[in-house]
């Protein structure tokens, strides 16, 4: 049984996780998803790049809003439990200027969250399988504040 | 505004908004003819039908317009097909009207209908690594409802936003929809029913989210000189529509994005997207916020349409709760939002709801609203935003 990440290259997973970018090698802008170098293009359309290279983005960030799921989402969300536990999600400013999405860390929630609050990345368990559990990036408070 | 002729809505139709299980086809064609009679155009002057696809969150491809020119009986038209997700009915209007402005025909149709399934919408079946629909419901279990709470909960802590605020949205419009014989939900809503109400996606409760509805509506466009040639009542004209796209970096997050575009390189642009598309609106139709008297605009959630507000210029950013607190956005005030009772009394339809919109000013224009009316508009105004950088506004005026 070994742990893997639910999707190949987006994230490492070592003891001080971080999210994968593509950098535009031209213009410096950081793309997460990576998926611009697959692309082939910046899509700064001021930049002409056409190079990139993958860097790690911050760890930590700042909260731009936040919510839960009270319901079960549908396929293809796999439930992790069975009944189904609510959970919360996070959308997080980043130094490099972006915003990205994320499940909040295990045993926390909405009450833990606030517009501008310091959170940091870890990486959990999105959901067993028969080979292993399958890993995730998420958004865990640090207790900062804005 | 663009030129003393232009085009004219000589015809609106709808089919109502419900869970009435038959083909979306059937709405359609019910919708077509209702209106065309309202047009007094025979079905055999139509040069251009446009169709709105009918969608499964996101993804196209369930019927063309060819699907409603046939239904209606071949007569030869020319066919056009629109997706741009909730902007489809306005993305079939601007087809139409270019090709009537561009003098290549008098007399267009645009049709939306839709027969949608119950709870969540959700990504059709298959693994796709690669498409952002997919994915955000897989790595995160990001639903719609939740993206409109993102919004939401930034309102609270950001502007001081409450439950009740939101509530209040829901109240408001069901109570203007009571008398729309095109609603699904006709029944007055108490503050108490939203909050006490089951929470979705903190901080939105069931009744702060809008449903999905199964129904249709069509729009008979020509051009002024057929409308005069024929003696029709076509006061009301498309003075704008935009359908314009983000600008990068877009910097506010999306449905159904997992992020947003970066800043790094380039500075955070003047205006976000949802504000585009009103200016784009208002520069066409050569007017200001301050000329519109009524506006439709999409409350998928009841904390969007106080978005929507501010992203119109309607109010200045963070005092749409103030407006509504006012009763300015209720009918008889100010300027009065949702008078047809928005999509909280319909539903979301998504090919025909940018329609229903522009059906619902062209009622108020010509001051046909019964029980709804608000009294001398002249001018409104539409918006709508959907997935994947899709978002569109309509001005009518008289």
């Amino acid at each position: 049984m070994t742990a893997t990440p639910a999707i190949e290259g987006w994230f490492t997973t070592g003891p001080e996780p971080a999210l994968l970018a593509d950098r535009c090698t031209t213009c410096a802008t950081a793309y997460f998803p990576p998926t611009a170098s697959g692309a082939g293009f910046c899509r700064n359309p001021a930049c002409g790049g056409e190079e990139f290279e993958t860097v790690e983005l911050s760890r930590r960030g700042r909260v731009w809003s936040y919510t839960d799921a009270q319901y079960q989402p549908p396929p293809p969300f796999v439930p992790p439990t069975e009944p189904f536990e609510p959970f919360a999600l996070a959308a997080v400013e980043l130094p490099e200027g972006l915003t990205v999405l994320g499940q909040v860390a295990a045993g926390f929630g909405v009450p833990d969250l606030a517009v501008g609050a310091e959170v940091e990345l870890v990486v959990e368990a999105l959901h067993g399988t028969d080979e292993g559990d399958l890993l995730i990036w998420r958004w865990r408070p640090t207790g900062g504040t804005a | 505004m663009s030129g003393t002729g232009g085009v004219r809505v000589a015809g609106v139709g709808m089919h109502p908004w419900g869970k009435w299980g038959r083909p979306f086809v059937q709405y359609g064609v019910h919708a077509a003819r209702a209106a065309l009679a309202d047009a007094g155009v025979p079905w055999s002057d139509v040069e251009l039908v446009v169709g709105g696809e009918t969608v499964r969150n996101g993804y196209a491809g369930y019927v063309a317009g060819a699907t409603f020119a046939q239904a209606l009986g071949w007569n030869g038209a020319r066919v056009a097909t629109s997706y741009a997700a909730c902007a489809t009915g306005a993305q079939a209007i601007d087809t139409a009207r270019s090709r009537i402005l561009a003098g290549l025909c008098d007399v267009a149709l645009v049709v939306g209908a839709d027969t949608t399934p119950k709870g969540f919408l959700a990504p059709n079946a298959g693994e796709r690594w690669d498409d952002p629909d997919w994915l955000r419901f897989r790595l995160l279990g990001m639903t719609n409802p939740a993206y409109f709470a993102l919004y939401a909960r930034r309102r609270m802590d950001l502007y001081g936003a409450t439950s009740e605020d939101f509530a209040q949205v829901k109240v408001k419009n069901a109570r203007h929809g009571l008398e729309n014989p095109y609603a699904r939900y006709r029944k007055e809503v108490s503050v108490a029913d939203v909050v006490g109400s089951a929470v979705v996606s903190d901080p939105l409760h069931l009744l702060d989210i809008c449903a999905t509805s199964d129904g249709a509506a069509a729009v008979v466009l020509v051009s002024a000189s057929y409308a005069q040639r024929h003696g029709l009542d076509a006061a009301v004209r498309v003075a704008a529509v935009s359908t314009v796209t983000p600008t990068f970096p877009n910097t506010v997050l999306d449905m159904p994005q997992l992020s947003t575009d970066a800043t790094g390189a380039v500075g955070e642009p003047e205006h976000t997207f949802k504000e585009s598309i009103g200016l784009a609106a208002y520069e066409e139709a050569g007017i200001g916020p301050e000329d519109v008297d009524v506006a439709e605009v999409y409350d998928l959630s009841t904390a969007l349409e106080l978005d929507w507000m501010e992203d119109l210029g309607l109010c200045k950013r963070g005092e749409a709760e103030a407006v509504l607190r006012a009763g300015d956005t209720t009918i008889g005030g100010r300027i009065p939002v949702n008078p047809s009772g928005g999509l909280a009394c319909f539903g979301e339809a998504v090919p025909a709801q940018a329609l229903a919109q522009v059906c619902e000013l062209t009622w108020q224009l010509r001051g046909q609203a019964t029980g709804r009316q608000v009294e001398g508009a002249r001018v409104g105004i539409t918006a709508n935003q959907g997935l994947f950088g899709h978002g569109s506004s309509v001005v009518l005026a008289v």
